[in-house]
């Protein structure tokens, strides 16, 4: 299973995590340097949580890791994101392959709003023209994992935009899943979300912990505590490009930081 | 006061306006029921016009192909070129246009697009004259090998075929040269509505892996339909109007022919235009009578287009 491979196992085999390593990482917008060396491992079926201020880069870093920085005009970055041994960025890898590997949920729920809840999972699939031999099992699988079966099984032939909020964000990542992804990205996926959609959702990232890696960038102190295993904190000075100031286990961030930046920011005292 | 005595009225919600307030409301009340005031003036000064024509042939002035120096008069076969001049400019325009906006939207660098956004919007500004005389001058003479090698080959569909020789003023070389009329409205509106495609679907599917193709296909085009719909039947109204082109390059036939490679058409503007300096009695009134059946419809395809624009998730505010 190759970046440059055009196809893709549909297995759901999670005996194999995938590890994420990032390493050298810079980014530009034009010729503003926004971020500055960032080297960060997500370990094979870890959640990683990225914290910061806003405007630090979090996202910007987040984006470079599944190859969307590139979209926006003007974006460069330079370093290496390695998955399965191959830098995502070499010149043999494709965007559209690589995003595949690496999915993304976004901070506002995004489903296609013309399409049912079924075809909104099997979206990807058809983007990709990968034949699908059981569409139901897929859709209901997929619809399980992200915690939302129930919810819907009796209306998958609804709009998806007729859904709450939270069951919105919910079929995104269902959407995410169904096409198999070694890692999945989450930015800020509770933000636009109530408490009790966000308390489901921590609970849906903490099974799919089992199924692959995920990296999450979060304001909620709270949910970092919760669902990371290992956090990073940034942080972008004034008139610096962003860094990562300080990251380890979930338990030394919060409890035992070894930079004050670090253990004020989590403890509130700014940001 | 016979109601129940616990009843309330909703109050009247009543706000007192400052002067500038009223000023400004006045001038632009005034110059909207203008436009709406200067079209029922048009229309019924048209209308009055064409009583005297329409009480002397009827039904038949639609539907006879016939026209005399002094009547009877019949514009089935005008109004039939005008439709199918629309038409074939339309079929040209509404894919090079559709192509043109989504390279402008969704493949060109910000510099290139800035650049062939002025271009197209200039093309937009040329007088129909200068149309005219370069498709009269030049590009016929390079159309006629095109409608000659599609006789040739295609000519056993009714359209392409054609009888004799001449392939000159045809209604597919008029169409050709309008079809470059409309493609600027028609492409600025289909870049309008594609610009504005929602981007947290775009990227939805850009991380599922979709190439720029799927994207277009799965979210840009979707979302842009009721613009470029509207943006078609718009071009489709600017074609039906087209006067001069036509003028200057079909020759007038007052006959159906199902052939559009071949000469001769016609179309209601070209025929006013060219016969209302010498008209006199009433072929002044079966000119109005044409006028005011090209007035409602290309009223009729605008409104429908603007309806179609306005009510799609896309066109929603988007100026025509």
């Amino acid at each position: 299973m190759t970046l440059a491979d055009a196809t893709v196992t549909l297995s759901t085999d999670a005996a194999e995590g995938h590890t994420l390593s990032a390493s050298g990482v810079h980014a530009w917008f034009g010729s503003h340097l926004v971020l500055e060396d960032i080297n960060l491992v997500a370990e094979a079926n870890t959640v990683t949580a990225l914290i910061g201020p806003s405007g630090c880069g979090k996202s910007t870093f987040i984006r470079i890791l599944n190859r969307t920085h590139e979209l926006v005009p003007g974006a460069q970055m330079a370093g290496e994101v390695i998955l399965n041994d191959e830098d995502i960025y070499g010149p043999s890898s494709r965007p559209t392959v690589v995003r595949r590997h690496i999915g993304m949920v976004f901070q506002k729920p995004n489903p296609f709003p013309a399409m049912t809840i079924a075809q909104n999972v099997l979206a990807g699939p058809k983007l990709n023209k990968i034949k699908v031999t059981d569409p139901d099992e897929l859709v209901e699988v997929s619809l399980t994992r992200a915690g939302l079966w129930r919810e819907v099984k009796d209306r998958l032939d609804k709009p998806g935009g007729s859904l709450s909020g939270g069951q919105q964000q919910r079929l995104c990542i269902a959407r995410s899943l169904a096409v198999h992804p070694d890692v999945l990205l989450m930015d800020e996926p509770c933000s636009a979300l109530d408490p009790t959609s966000t308390r489901r959702i921590e609970e849906t990232i903490g099974e799919l912990r089992d199924l692959i890696t995920i990296v999450i960038v979060t304001h909620n102190m709270q949910q970092a505590e919760r669902v990371a295993d290992h956090v990073a904190f940034f942080l972008a000075e004034e008139n610096e490009p962003g860094r990562i100031v300080e990251q380890g286990s979930t338990a030394k961030i919060f409890e035992d930081a070894d930079d004050p930046r670090t253990s004020d920011y989590v403890h509130g005292v700014f940001g | 006061m016979t109601a129940a005595p616990t009843s309330v009225e909703p109050r009247l919600l009543l706000s007192a306006p400052t002067r500038g307030d009223r000023i400004f409301r006045g001038i632009l009340s005034g110059s909207a029921s203008l436009t709406m005031v200067i079209l029922a003036l048009i229309g019924l000064y048209l209308l009055s016009g064409a009583l005297p024509e329409l009480r002397a042939d009827g039904l038949s002035f639609f539907t006879s192909f016939r026209w005399t120096e002094l009547g009877p008069f019949g514009i089935g076969a005008v109004l039939y070129w005008t439709v199918t001049i629309a038409l074939i400019s339309l079929t040209i325009a509404l894919p090079v246009s559709i192509s043109l906006a989504l390279a402008i939207t969704q493949y060109a660098s910000a510099r290139v697009a800035a650049v062939l956004t002025i271009l197209i919007d200039l093309l937009a500004a040329l007088p129909s004259l200068i149309f005219g005389i370069w498709g009269l001058i030049f590009l016929q003479p390079r159309l006629v090998p095109v409608s000659e090698w599609l006789s040739q080959h295609l000519g056993f569909i009714p359209i392409f075929n054609v009888h004799g020789t001449n392939f000159k003023s045809s209604a597919f070389i008029a169409g050709v040269v309008s079809s470059l009329m409309i493609m600027p409205i028609i492409t600025s509106i289909a870049r309008e509505v594609f610009s504005r495609s929602p981007q947290g679907e775009v990227e939805a599917a850009y991380a599922l892996g979709a190439t720029r193709w799927s994207v277009i296909k799965t979210v840009v085009l979707p979302f842009g339909r009721g613009g470029i719909v509207g943006g078609a039947m718009l071009g489709l109204g600017r074609a039906l109007g087209e006067t001069i082109v036509v003028v200057l390059i079909v020759s007038p036939t007052f006959l159906i022919s199902p052939r559009i490679l071949e000469s001769g058409a016609n179309s209601v503007a070209a025929l006013i235009a060219l016969r209302i300096g010498e008209a006199h009695g009433i072929a002044v009134n079966a000119l109005m009578a044409a006028g005011l059946t090209l007035f409602l419809v290309t009223l009729l395809v605008n409104m429908i287009a603007s309806a179609i624009v306005s009510r799609s998730r896309s066109g929603a505010g988007v100026e025509l």
